[in-house]
């Protein structure tokens, strides 16, 4: 019993620490991969940390517009996203709960947040927001077949419904005939990863002009500290999804603890991957983005197909 | 039985006291109601708690079958959202059909009727009586769609939905009379093995999915829909779309357990009619200014979802996978229930918006979520219920046909249900837009006309029905455990020896899962709190909007323009008609830009068609001179062909 509680423990205790200290240092690196292949030195990894540590001390500011669906957004975000986290292994270390089906709550728990985001935009009956809404939605509406394509390849591949045995399928790489598809569902869901975190080439957080944004110009409006909820949802939001992206990359160590690390260091990997992505490519035209998610969705269909052969 | 027969007496005569009392004829009327709904679902819970199947048989073999009604665990499960709908609706009525709208007696008279109706055909078990509470019912809905009879649109929506009843109507009594030359009786029961695969099979099949799928709304059969639900008072639209539809769905699941081995291809059908109109549906739901047709478009989305689990389940039978079989078949009748506890929910939400403001068009609206907050937080129920999200009603049911179509897939038996999880995950998505472009547009930024920003909260009597909804479709979302057990019961007389869904799905850890959810809402909700006590309430301040402070209402986002980018990429399934207009020169006149987007099958092909036709048939003219002689003589040469015909 003792000699099972330790790895628990540990195992707890990587969760709390992935879960709710770390996804601030994730955009923290990634800024900073890009500070330094632009040459410039950049605001410390840290910075996001020191951004929500003031934002919290801060005053909220209401538009005389908005009702407590302005709220609800960046609440509802955070909280659905927390119990995402419950579902997703992180690396080859158990998640909390795993059972049939959980892929597709998973999801479903990620559109409750978009859901939520959307309506706390619009309840401000700003047009920029409600431009920002509009397409959010649209894109997410391809991005969701893209998903859920890959799912189901995983599922075909591995018999298994739930995100763990999916997920950690590390065997599948070993198999030579799967590494194809597993390639393309990485790639389909790589699209995916940088659309729903409003990355460069589909969404850019970081340009002046609102015409052109999609998540940010979503939260204009928001101060205080549901700002502060709404920076920590993005960068755990990176941490979730990026998990789907890592885990089945991942080896298969022999110790518990070993595990961990391996998935923090293929985190930061995942961070400098995004930087080196975000620093070479420009953002696409606006009307250029469904493509690029169609792509999203045909890589994991072909994934598919190519496991019934 | 004796609670079910009263529950149907009372409902069928709860409008007839109003009807001669001077005051409080409304209440008298939703107070049978109210009393026939809890004595009939006190016999549907007994059902579905496992105690005896009440039936009522005629002592002697007369009209070709001993069994008149049989309150069997389907009709049981049927039952519970008629009976619910219709106690929410009388109430809600009470308030929201008053005499200013016309007609508010023989409203409440055709309610209680059609609420019979539906009563009685939930528990049929004799072919005629089947038929016969289906014209009632078609006549009753028919009746309450031309409530507002002084409106061309109300007439010309009733008018469409009369010759599409009939229609669907004739194909059933087909049906009926070739299972009758099958069976040797009126009594509707289990078919021969065989049957299904046969020519005669196939052609009962088809006849019966015409007749259900008309009414049902299924994507080709659709028409009558939208402007039907538009056009009726809002309680009875949230009757129709709720349990009117759906007996069109109680008509297959009976078609499914009277046939003991259907052929692969009919679940295929079923499958691919329901990808149709669940993608659609939402599609061309997007397109919609009309609140209501909205709404409507979205029943038939979730006629799409019920039909794509029936078909997974109907797969799992031909194939034999009793747990593919149990979980379609559970979440499609699951779905039954929660869409019209959702549906019926917005319906009476939207009625509201309407009753505030006089008018359904989205355009026109904003701002409602500050003058009707009740009202407000009723649709957003509804619209994260619909949209599948958990932790309500909506999801559970969704999730039950994802884990069939998962599970078909994943074990190289039916790969072909990946189309399933794509349809699902596109309808999915595509929901969630329209449901944050109805409810933005509606209740969120601020009013964009007069009409809107005078708005008013809906009375008490129209508030309780919604929260009651809303309370149902919460607790099935958050304790699905609760329900389980009734649906296996349901679900039984579908399959053989179907494992209980509650052993395939994990429910209790969606129970523990949406409490966290809540609790973790909570103390968020706290933290944000607790920091704005800290501090000065600040001034009222407009939204900032990068400075373009006091931005105009017209400025906002309009539902049309939220929906441009979905309908634009869609252009090539909804044609969307667009005026736009022609800016010329350095000083432009004003203009006007329209975009709209018409019905895909009333709107293009089947009016220019009979417009066509009609143009044909003054031909006939030709032969229509008046004069009797003439009419003899065709009647002498009509026979004289027979005549020939017989001989030769």
């Amino acid at each position: 019993m003792s000699q099972a509680l330790l790895p628990t423990l540990l195992n707890l205790l990587l969760r709390a620490f992935v879960v709710l200290l770390l996804p601030p240092l994730i955009p923290g690196l990634i800024t900073k991969i890009k500070a330094w292949m632009a040459g410039r030195s950049g605001p410390p990894v840290l910075q996001l940390y020191y951004d929500l540590a003031k934002l919290a001390q801060k005053q909220a500011v209401f538009s005389r517009t908005t009702t407590w669906v302005f709220l609800a957004g960046p609440v509802g975000t955070v909280a659905a996203l927390l119990v995402a986290s419950l579902l997703i292994p992180l690396g080859h270390t158990a998640p909390l709960l795993a059972f049939e089906g959980d892929v597709i709550l998973f999801a479903y728990l990620l559109g409750l947040g978009r859901f939520l985001t959307v309506l706390s935009a619009l309840d401000t009956g700003s047009a920029f927001e409600g431009m920002g809404a509009a397409r959010e939605v649209s894109f997410s509406a391809l991005a969701e077949p893209a998903l859920f394509f890959g799912f189901a390849a995983l599922a075909r591949a591995t018999g298994s419904l739930s995100l763990t045995p999916m997920l950690q399928s590390h065997g599948m790489w070993t198999a030579g005939h799967l590494s194809g598809p597993l390639m393309l569902i990485l790639a389909g869901w790589g699209i995916v990863f940088l659309a729903e975190n409003s990355r460069i080439p589909v969404d850019d957080p970081n340009t002046h002009l609102e015409l052109t944004m999609i998540h940010e110009v979503m939260v204009l409006d928001h101060s205080g500290r549901p700002l502060a909820l709404i920076l920590y949802g993005a960068s755990l939001k990176l941490v979730v999804l990026g998990a789907l992206l890592v885990d089945p990359l991942l080896p298969v160590l022999s110790k518990g603890w070993l595990n961990g690390l391996a998935f923090l260091g293929g985190l930061g990997l995942l961070a400098v991957v995004v930087g080196v992505v975000e620093s070479t490519t420009a953002r696409f035209r606006m009307n250029k983005v469904p493509q690029f998610l169609v792509a999203g969705v045909l890589a994991s269909a072909f994934a598919f197909l190519l496991l019934l052969v | 039985m004796r609670l079910y027969l009263l529950s149907l007496l009372l409902a069928a005569c709860s409008g007839i006291p109003g009807l001669f009392l001077r005051r409080r004829g409304a209440e008298v009327s939703a107070g049978l109601m109210t009393v026939s709904a809890l004595l009939g679902l006190g016999a549907a819970v007994g059902v579905l708690a496992g105690g005896p199947v009440p039936s009522l048989r005629l002592p002697a073999l007369a009209l070709g079958s001993p069994s008149l009604l049989v309150l069997d665990a389907v009709a049981a499960w049927f039952l519970i959202p008629v009976l619910l709908l219709a106690a929410c609706g009388a109430w809600y009525g009470v308030r929201y059909w008053e005499e200013a709208h016309g007609h508010p007696r023989w409203v409440r008279l055709v309610f209680g009727g059609l609420t019979a109706a539906l009563v009685l055909l939930v528990a049929a078990a004799h072919t005629w009586l089947f038929l016969l509470a289906w014209e009632a019912m078609a006549i009753g809905a028919f009746l309450l769609v031309l409530t507002e009879d002084r409106l061309a649109e109300a007439r010309r929506a009733a008018w469409i939905y009369l010759v599409s009843t009939h229609t669907g109507t004739l194909c059933l009594f087909g049906a009926f009379a070739l299972l009758a030359g099958v069976a040797g009786t009126w009594d509707l029961g289990a078919l021969p093995r065989g049957f299904a695969a046969s020519r005669l099979g196939t052609q009962t099949f088809l006849l019966f999915m015409v007749g259900f799928g008309l009414k049902a709304g299924v994507m080709p059969l659709h028409i009558w829909l939208p402007p039907a639900h538009a056009a009726a008072p809002s309680h009875v639209s949230s009757l129709m779309s709720g349990v009117l539809i759906k007996m069109g769905i109680l008509g297959m699941v009976r078609l499914i357990t009277w046939i003991p081995d259907p052929p692969l291809w009919w679940g295929a059908l079923f499958l691919g009619l329901g990808g149709v109109s669940g993608i659609l549906g939402v599609a061309f739901a997007l397109g919609q200014h009309d609140l209501k047709r909205l709404l409507a478009y979205h029943s038939i989305e979730n006629i799409g979802i019920i039909l794509l689990g029936l078909g997974l389940g109907l797969v799992g039978k031909s194939t034999g996978q009793p747990a593919l079989e149990a979980l379609g078949f559970a979440g499609a009748l699951l779905h039954v229930l929660n869409h019209s506890l959702f549906k019926g929910l917005l319906f009476l939400a939207g009625g509201a918006v309407v009753h505030a403001t006089g008018t359904r068009n989205l355009e026109q609206l904003g701002g409602l979520a500050k003058a009707m907050p009740w009202t407000s937080g009723a649709f957003l129920a509804g619209s994260w219920a619909i949209c599948g999200l958990p932790p309500l009603n909506g999801f559970v049911s969704e999730w039950f046909i994802y884990l069939g179509a998962f599970r078909a897939m994943a074990g190289a038996r039916w790969p072909w249900s990946v189309g399933v999880l794509a349809a699902l995950a596109l309808i999915g998505a595509l929901a969630l837009a329209c449901f944050a472009k109805a409810y933005g547009t509606v209740f969120l930024g601020t009013p964009r006309t007069a009409a809107a920003a005078a708005a008013h909260e809906a009375p008490r009597a129209m508030l309780l029905p919604m929260g009651v909804l809303a309370g149902a479709c919460g607790l099935i979302g958050v304790f699905p455990m609760a329900v389980a057990p009734a649906l296996d019961r349901a679900i039984a007389g579908l399959g053989e020896a179907l494992p209980a869904s509650s052993r395939l799905a994990h429910l209790p850890l969606v129970t523990v899962l949406a409490l966290t959810l809540a609790l973790l809402a909570l103390g968020l909700t706290r933290w944000v709190w607790a920091g704005r006590r800290s501090e000065p309430v600040p001034p009222e301040l407009p939204t900032w909007d990068c400075g373009y402070a006091e931005a105009l209402p017209r400025a906002q986002y309009t539902a049309s323009s939220f929906a441009e980018g979905l309908v634009t990429g869609a252009r090539w399934v909804l044609f969307p008609k667009v005026q736009g207009p022609q800016v010329q020169g350095p000083f432009p006149e004003p203009t006007r830009f329209e975009s709209h987007v018409p019905d895909p099958v009333l709107d293009r092909a089947l009016e220019p068609a009979f417009r066509l036709g009609a143009r044909g048939l003054v031909l006939l003219h030709f032969f229509q001179t008046g004069q009797l002689p003439v009419y003899l003589l065709y009647v002498l040469l009509t026979l004289l062909f027979l005549l020939i015909w017989m001989v030769v």
